[in-house]
Formats: C-alpha cells, structure tokens, sequence
C-alpha cells in the first residue's frame, strides 16, 4: 500500500543550517493494516504523512503510496487517500452538512448528499447537520473531520493524531471508529502519542525520531527489549526455590520477590506447565500465574531516550 | 482546469462572506454610499443654472468640448459629477481588499487549508476559485453601481445631450476595463499582504491603504494637476494591466502549496 526507500525532507532555514525533518526513511505498509507511527513532538511524522499524502515533495528519496509514485501524480495520490490532519480545520461559520458538502464535491463524489448523510449518521452527527460547526465541541469537531476524510471511501487513511485532546468518552469513541475502519479492510497510518492506544489498534508500530528506530509488531518490540517474564503468585516463598525452576530447561533466570516467583522464559505456553509441576513438586502453594506484560510506553521510552 | 472544483470553492468563499457582517456591509453598502453621493451633488446641482459663467471660465480646457451645445449649469453638473467619477474606482479596490484577507487569513487561523490542500485540487483552481470569490462581487458591484448612477443621473438630468456627455469614453473605459483591472490589482496586493499576517483585520487595514493612490487620482483632478481624459485612462488601463501580471505572478508564487503549508501555520 506504501513503500518508501530512503524518503528524506530538508528543510533550508534562512540564516541556520538546513533543518533535516526526515532522513532516509524506508517502510512498508501493508493492505488492511494499522500501522502505528510513533514518535516524540518534532520527530518528523506530520511532515511524513504530508510527503506521503503528496502535500509537499521530499528532498531525496521515492514513495509509492496506492499505487502511485510520489512527484508523478500529486492528484491522483490525494483522490485516493483520506486525511485527518493534526488539527481539524473546519469552517466554522458554516454548518456541519456544507462542510461535509463542499469536501465532498472537491473529491467529485458522485453522490455527494448520500455519502454526507452516510458519515453524519455514522458518527452520530445528523441531528446536528444544521448548525454551525463553531458551536462544536472538540471531540464533535474531530468527528466531522474523519467524516471528511472518508466521504470519497479511500483505501488508505491518514490519521494524524486522533484522539488528542478529546475526553475519554470522545476518544474511546474515535477509537471504535478506527477498528471498524479496520474491520472494513481499509489501510491506516495512525500518528498518536497515546500509546495505549497505539498498542490497542496497531498491527505494527514504526517507532521513529527522524530515523526509522525500529518497526515490528507490538508485541515482538516488547520481546525484543524484555523478553517474556511469568510471575507465579504463591502463599509463602520456600527456600531454594528460585534455584529449582532455574535450573529448568528453556528458563533463562528466576528471582524470588517477596511471595512471587518472576520467571523469565523463552516460550511460556511451552515451559510454564513444567515450572509448575517442579514448583508443586517442591511444595509450593501456587495461587496466581500471570505473564508480566511490560506497556508500550516502556518499549517506547526505551528506544527514544536510547536514541 | 477543473471548473466544479472553482465553483465549489467560490461557492464556498461566498457563503462564508454571507456570514461575515463586516464583509457583507462594505460589499451591500459602500458602492450604495458612492452611488447616492453623486446623485445628491447631480440633484442639488440641478437648481442652479444661471450665473455660472464665472465658474465655466474656471473650468479645465478638457471641459470645453464636453460643454459645447449645454448650459453653464449643465456643464456644471457634468464637470461636478465627473470629479466623482474615481469614487466608482474605489469600489473595486475597497471590495477584495476587504473580501481576500479574511479569505485567506481565516483559512490560516481556522487552519483549514491544509484538509484542502488534501483534496484533490490543484494550486492553480484554489487560487483562481478564491480570486474570482474576491474579484467578481468587486467588479459587479462596480458595474450594479454605475448603472443605479445611470438611471439615477437620466432621471436627474433634464438634457439628453448633457445625459450622453456624462456616459462617454472615459466613463465607460473606467467602469469595464480599469475597474476589474484594479480589482485584480488589489486583490494580488491583498493575497500578498495576507499571507504574512495573521490577524484578517491587520490584513484588511492594510489592503486598504491601496485606496490611496485613488484618492490621489481623485485630489489631483479635484485641484486641476490631473486631466482624467480618455487618453489617459486608457494609459492607467495599460499600467495597472502590467503591474496585474507582475502581482498575480507574485501572489501565485506565495500561494504555494508547499510554503502554505511550512511557513503559513
């Protein structure tokens, strides 16, 4: 759906030295999947997904985004993508349904009164089609904005920060949105902060601060960095313990925490039911058995700062 | 060109104008304001028709041959009326000086163009979209204008003859050509000064100043420096239409999609 090699942007600043926003960045991102681009403030995403919605040209390297190569068809690319860009940017004299109205007609919309309706009673907005988008909340506004991203029915979404600064219940909402999107087969490139959120809804996550730092599947970042850790809960830690389920095939190390037992296996659905049986050979009282899941945040916080 | 995707965009500037109170004002009421002042000055004049050799004696040579055949009090009112004649100029400046920075100003402060700049419109059909959305109620206002003068003026003047002395040359090559040349001319100034502010009334206030260079135009007929004759409004034609291909190349570089989108915000 997208591929980029070496996708770089400089920025020429008067007076400075040139500012380089991307440099060299090479992904690809696959039909049907969230792909989660994810970085700190200035890292350079928005100015990705204006390269990549053909909104500005890169200084050095190609893209292929639906089929179309970057700087051959500016046009082509736009028609057929969808964009939420980082603010929503409505008129806000005007009302909800002309908004949508004239989006709708710039995109050539064969039916443009059906596809507004379509949207607006999609994300609960029809009753409120007459007024003035300026009476609008935040999470109301953001609503109408991916409504105006999708009003053409575009293959490919670029969504540029979501659910920022929208209350839980506006965020959640835009979230079940995005899955439903996903569960109609559409391709999004999702730039949040919220990585909770990111985690949730990405197949695969880029993490990225001017440069590509790495690219995999949330839970293979999570392996990468921390490996897969299993703490067994038991009614009184027994001396030796940590020592017995050590010494076991495939466990890496074992360290006793208070009345907890943390194991740090290679595969647990293969080792844990061997831990177990040496753990109640030994005379453990084993209460609880849960894998200990490490949040994306860490993984993020891990690559950035070592960046 | 694509021409649904201009008229959705001057659809779309129009329809926002509608609801800026302070746009619609001087787009409804200033062309009625320079339309009832001469009409006044053509009523009020009306009254008085003898005793006005001394003022033909002080009337600019150009004048005589307007005069010939009429009476000095019609002669009057013609040379009176015709010193207004640059007040119908200012319509076309003061409208997309007032209309442009708030177009392109409140795309920057609502930060809308960058969703528009998305869609698949060109540079090209944006730019035209928004200047016609600027320039056309400048130009028709000039010309609805003009022809209220018209029927006000018929009804006003006694004479025929003094009628078709007020409506000659000069008159029309200001009213058709000269006024939507310096619509267009205002509006590139107006695109340009926008698009390096930030506030649409800093914008306009500052558009606005391209009234004076009228204003001089106007003084300097009102004390006799300048003869507004055929010949020369048909070399203001030829100046403003350089100085509007020079301006509309200027404003179209700035409206550069990629500078819009990295220096505008």
């Amino acid at each position: 759906m997208i591929h980029t090699q070496n996708l770089t942007r400089v920025f020429k600043r008067k007076g400075e030295a040139p500012l380089i926003a991307v440099d060299t960045l090479s992904i690809d991102v696959r039909r049907g999947e969230v792909f989660g681009f994810l970085g700190p403030n200035g890292a350079g995403k928005t100015t990705t997904i204006r390269m990549l919605a053909a909104l500005i040209g890169p200084t050095r390297g190609t893209a292929t985004v639906n089929g179309h190569m970057l700087g051959e068809d500016a046009a082509a690319i736009r028609r057929s993508i969808g964009i939420l860009t980082e603010t929503p940017g409505m008129y806000d004299t005007l009302s909800a349904a002309h908004n949508l109205h004239i989006f709708a007609q710039l995109y050539g919309v064969p039916e443009p009164e059906k596809q507004v309706e379509k949207y607006l009673r999609m994300l609960g907005l029809w009753e409120r089609r007459e007024d003035e988008v300026g009476g609008f909340s935040k999470g109301m506004r953001q609503k109408l904005a991916l409504a105006r991203a999708l009003l053409h029915e575009p293959d490919l979404l670029f969504l540029d920060e979501p659910t920022s600064g929208l209350d839980p219940e506006a965020a959640r909402l835009v979230r079940d949105f995005i899955e439903e999107l996903r569960g109609q087969g559409r391709t999004i490139f999702l730039c949040t902060h919220n990585l909770d959120e990111a985690d949730r809804l990405c197949d695969r996550i880029a993490l990225f601060r001017t440069r590509l730092l790495v690219l995999d599947t949330p839970a293979n970042l999570r392996r990468q960095l921390f490996g897969r850790q299993v703490v067994f809960h038991l009614r009184a830690m027994l001396p030796g313990l940590a020592e017995t389920v050590a010494a076991l095939p495939g466990v890496q190390e074992a360290t006793a925490i208070d009345h907890k037992l943390l194991v740090h296996v290679d595969d647990p659905e293969t080792q844990n039911p061997a831990i177990i049986r040496a753990l109640i050979a030994a005379g453990a009282d084993l209460q609880f058995v849960g894998e200990l899941r490490y949040s994306l945040e860490d993984v993020y916080l891990q690559f950035v700062q070592s960046s | 060109m694509n021409t649904t995707a201009i008229a959705t965009i001057v659809r779309k500037e129009w329809a926002e104008m509608y609801r800026n109170s302070l746009v619609l004002s001087t787009v409804i009421f200033m062309p009625l304001l320079f339309t009832a002042l001469p009409l006044v000055i053509l009523g009020v004049g009306s009254g008085f028709d003898s005793g006005s050799e001394a003022l033909l004696s002080e009337l600019p040579p150009q004048m005589a041959s307007l005069c010939a055949g009429l009476t000095s009090g019609q002669c009057g009112q013609i040379y009176i009326v015709s010193q207004f004649m640059l007040m119908f100029m200012l319509i076309p400046v003061m409208i997309p000086a007032t209309i442009t920075p708030y177009s392109i100003v409140g795309e920057k402060t609502q930060r809308s163009l960058e969703p528009l700049l998305a869609t698949p419109i060109s540079t090209a059909e944006l730019l035209t979209g928004k200047n016609l959305a600027a320039i056309l109620p400048g130009v028709i206002a000039t010309w609805l204008a003009f022809a209220l003068f018209a029927v006000g003026a018929r009804l006003l003047l006694a004479s025929s003859l003094a009628f078709s002395r007020l409506f000659d040359a000069r008159w029309l090559i200001a009213i058709f050509l000269l006024g939507p040349l310096l619509a267009v001319f205002a509006n590139a100034l107006a695109i340009m000064v926008s698009s390096r502010s930030n506030d649409p009334r800093v914008a306009q206030q500052v558009s606005s100043l391209l009234v004076f260079p009228v204003i001089m135009l106007f003084l300097g007929q009102m004390i006799g420096w300048i003869v507004f004759d055929t010949s020369f409004a048909l070399i203001l034609c030829l100046v403003f239409l350089i100085l509007d291909i020079a301006l509309t190349y200027l404003a179209v570089r700035i409206f550069d999609r990629e500078t819009i989108l990295t220096r505008w915000a």
